[in-house]
């Protein structure tokens, strides 16, 4: 098994003590970890097993039960294209798949340069501006699929800056 | 306990407050078919849906493992609506399961298909796409075939209450749900220790032992002389699979139906066992007296090594080096046996019957090997052993009592045959170790403060003319644990420590005959508490019907030594009796 750095033992460590005395520490644990680490890979799960007990088949399980958790490193860029019914109905999978088709990956994986990561969203509660597009949280209304090219290529300048 | 009032289809009962719909129903007198509910709650996801039933004041049908009864609660188990109910949830768990059945080896002691009888579900009721399958074959003790899981949790809980392991978990949602290792590793890239406490809680075919009962055929089509040797804790299950009561000691008929099976010779590894004693005993005493280290822990068990390779690699030295009993029997067949015989090692082809699917994995162990030759070839299940007869015709109540081989080996004492139950490798090795410190038989020859039948530790302190030896004993990795810690934090107090993987020892080891309510109609109501109890007494029973008790009184034990290994723990030994260790990685590169 790849071992973790010596920092990034520290980090994981640090975010477990930080919940010890929750009653279900693992949720907020893992959250901190996907916010603050990035992702959730295998050995990372091991050291938080030790730390808390907590079997790593069930933290796997829960790591892959909520698509929030990733298993592998997202891109500097998470683009979450909701697919909820009213985002469905006002033609999201052609926005996805127009991502999908520029970008040469498919929902849930990463651009070879690591810049950006495709997630599709089940309702992200803006229905009122369906279909929506969720960017590293900034969150833009009634896409159209001929927008998207503009949008992919606003990220990449702003990379290159 | 307070008594509350309710009706089952109209009519009254008294039943304790707190029980689950299913138990109080138990105790009137009916059987609510039910899968994921097992061993009073030690799993009841209530998620399988096989027991639904009307209930009064509940909002429609209840899942009876889970809903409590309630004071005046009316129950219905027949009405149409119930019934209806429990026949679609089977009929739904149908559809998505691989009906294979006459290629499973659970055929006949398969839940699913018990509940699919009884409510009347049959195939096809319902049809579609069936979830991926994921199958994994790699480990030498298990198999896993998710095309017949139906996610009832059994096996994951059995993982954590026995070990405190947890291998196995809920991978993925929906209808992408299995049941798996992290990462959908194999048992065999993970730190399972193999020891099939999952398997002997799965309803279905979904986790199995690794049969090798097509090696066995492939050596005697080969005209190897093939030689079986089983284990004392068959002996205590082995009538289980042919309708005899939970307890029954069959050794007669089970010597009478290996020989009937083909094998050249048929031993008891109740001679290894006394082999073990005198290693280990005398390994203890040069511990104790040379300042060794201390305390020992006995090394009979492979789940336990294997826990304790993955796990606690700083404490290895603690172990025993002595290899397992069939193990030690195994390389005396294929050398001092071989020698007797005029027979090249090479030709001969060891099958060890085992209550134990660890014991498959062991057998494949570099460290036990003999220039290059494995002691055992073959290590088949309780359970396998029991089909091979059923294979073979064989009317198993009919067979006349016999005796094992007993030719130059095989003979076996009270000691030996106690090696199968948690505190029986202790106190066989108590009343050898008393004889060489004091020249004198311990009275009584028991020593009942190391018994026990269930996981748990217990410790004693023995008292052996004026020295003080501190005892303990641990079945279930999750009380090793305690023990095992306080070794590496310098607290612990004992000198000699016994531990065996599976809860209770090897008579309720991954390898026995199942034990489930729902096919034990003749069994007390409290069977599930009581059966690895009744195991036990059947091979301390046979103990006390031995004229001899303590290995090293066992005639051809002192004639090995004499003859070929010279003394306990002698060079010779050491080749062919002792193994070592090594630390593993839990969850190691997989490519």
């Amino acid at each position: 098994m790849a071992k973790l750095n010596e920092a990034a033992v520290a980090q994981i460590t640090e975010i477990c003590q930080r919940h010890k005395d929750d009653k279900t520490p693992l949720m907020m644990i893992l959250s901190d970890i996907q916010n603050e680490y990035g992702y959730i890979p295998l050995e990372v799960q091991e050291l938080v097993s030790k730390q808390t007990g907590i079997s790593v088949a069930e933290i796997y399980g829960v790591v892959t039960f909520y698509s929030f958790f990733s298993l592998t490193p997202k891109g500097k860029y998470v683009i979450g294209c909701c697919l909820g019914t009213a985002c469905y109905v006002k033609g999201a999978q052609n926005v996805i798949d127009k991502f999908s088709e520029l970008l040469g990956i498919k929902p849930g994986e990463t651009s070879a340069d690591g810049l950006f990561t495709l997630d599709a969203l089940r309702c992200i509660g803006a229905c009122g501006i369906a279909p929506a597009v969720s960017i590293n949280g900034k969150v833009y209304p009634k896409v159209a699929v001929g927008q998207v090219e503009g949008i992919i290529d606003s990220y990449r300048q702003e990379a290159k800056a | 306990m307070a008594m509350i009032n309710i009706k089952i289809e109209g009519v009254s009962y008294q039943v304790e407050e707190g029980l689950t719909i299913l138990e109080a129903a138990k105790k009137c007198g009916y059987e609510i078919p039910s899968l994921c509910a097992f061993n009073h709650g030690e799993c009841n996801q209530g998620s399988c849906r096989v027991c639904l039933v009307e209930a009064t004041g509940a909002r429609g049908l209840v899942a009876s493992c889970v809903y409590p009864v309630s004071e005046g609660m009316e129950i219905k188990i027949s009405s149409p609506a119930a019934t209806a109910a429990r026949r679609h949830s089977v009929e739904l768990l149908l559809s998505n399961h691989n009906m294979n059945c006459q290629q499973c080896d659970k055929n006949g002691q398969c839940e699913l298909l018990h509940v699919a009888n009884v409510t009347g579900a049959r195939e096809g009721a319902f049809q579609g796409v069936h979830s991926e399958t994921h199958y994994d074959e790699l480990a030498p003790g298990l198999v896993r075939d998710t095309s017949k899981c139906i996610l009832c949790g059994r096996c994951i809980e059995r993982c954590k209450n026995a070990h405190g392991l947890g291998i196995l978990g809920f991978e993925n949602r929906g209808f992408n749900t299995f049941v798996a290792p992290a990462e959908n590793r194999s048992f065999a890239d993970s730190p399972c220790i193999q020891c099939g406490q999952c398997v002997n809680v799965c309803p279905t075919g979904a986790l199995m032992e690794h049969s090798e009962i097509s090696k066995i055929d492939e050596a005697l089509a080969a005209g190897k002389t093939v030689i079986a040797q089983a284990a004392p804790a068959v002996r205590a299950a082995l009538g289980e699979e042919f309708g005899y009561p939970i307890g029954t000691p069959v050794t007669g008929k089970m010597a009478a139906a290996m020989r009937r099976l083909g094998f050249t010779r048929v031993y008891d590894v109740n001679f290894g066992a006394d082999l073990t004693i005198m290693e280990e005993g005398t390994e203890l005493l040069g511990r104790l007296q040379n300042g060794g280290t201390l305390p020992m822990i006995t090394s009979c068990s492979p789940g336990w090594i294997n826990y304790a390779e993955y796990n606690y690699g700083d404490l290895l030295p603690h172990l025993s080096s002595c290899k397992s009993p069939h193990q030690m029997q195994g390389a005396i067949i294929k050398s001092y046996w071989a020698e007797q015989n005029g027979i090249d090692p090479k030709d001969i082809f060891v099958v060890s019957v085992m209550p134990c699917t660890a014991k498959k994995f062991e057998r494949q162990r570099e460290q036990l090997k003999v220039n290059g030759i494995d002691d055992v070839d073959a290590v088949i299940t309780t359970r396998e052993l029991a089909r091979m007869i059923k294979r073979g015709g064989i009317l198993f109540d009919r067979l006349p009592d016999e005796d094992w081989d007993q030719d130059i080996m095989g003979d076996y004492t009270g000691a030996g045959v106690i090696f199968g139950v948690t505190g029986g490798v202790m106190e066989a090795a108590l009343r050898t170790v008393y004889f060489k410190l004091t020249g004198k038989e311990s009275e009584p020859i028991e020593f009942t403060a190391v018994r026990g039948h269930d996981a748990g530790i217990r410790e004693a302190s023995i008292d052996i003319n004026g020295t003080t030896v501190n005892v303990a004993i641990a079945s279930g990795m999750k009380s090793a644990k305690v023990l095992l810690d306080e070794i590496r934090e310098g607290k612990s107090k004992y000198q000699f420590i016994e531990i065996m993987g599976c809860p209770g020892g090897c008579i309720n080891g991954g390898g026995q005959p199942y034990v489930r309510e729902c096919f034990l109609h003749g069994e007390s109501d409290d069977i599930m508490d009581t059966y690895k109890e009744k195991r036990a007494q059947a091979l301390y029973s046979e103990d006390e019907r031995q004229t001899l008790r303590q290995s090293h009184n066992n005639p051809q034990i002192i004639e090995l030594y004499e003859k070929f290994l010279g003394e306990p723990n002698s060079h010779k030994s050491h080749e062919l009796l002792h193994t070592t260790y090594a630390a593993r990685e839990g969850f190691n590169e997989v490519k």
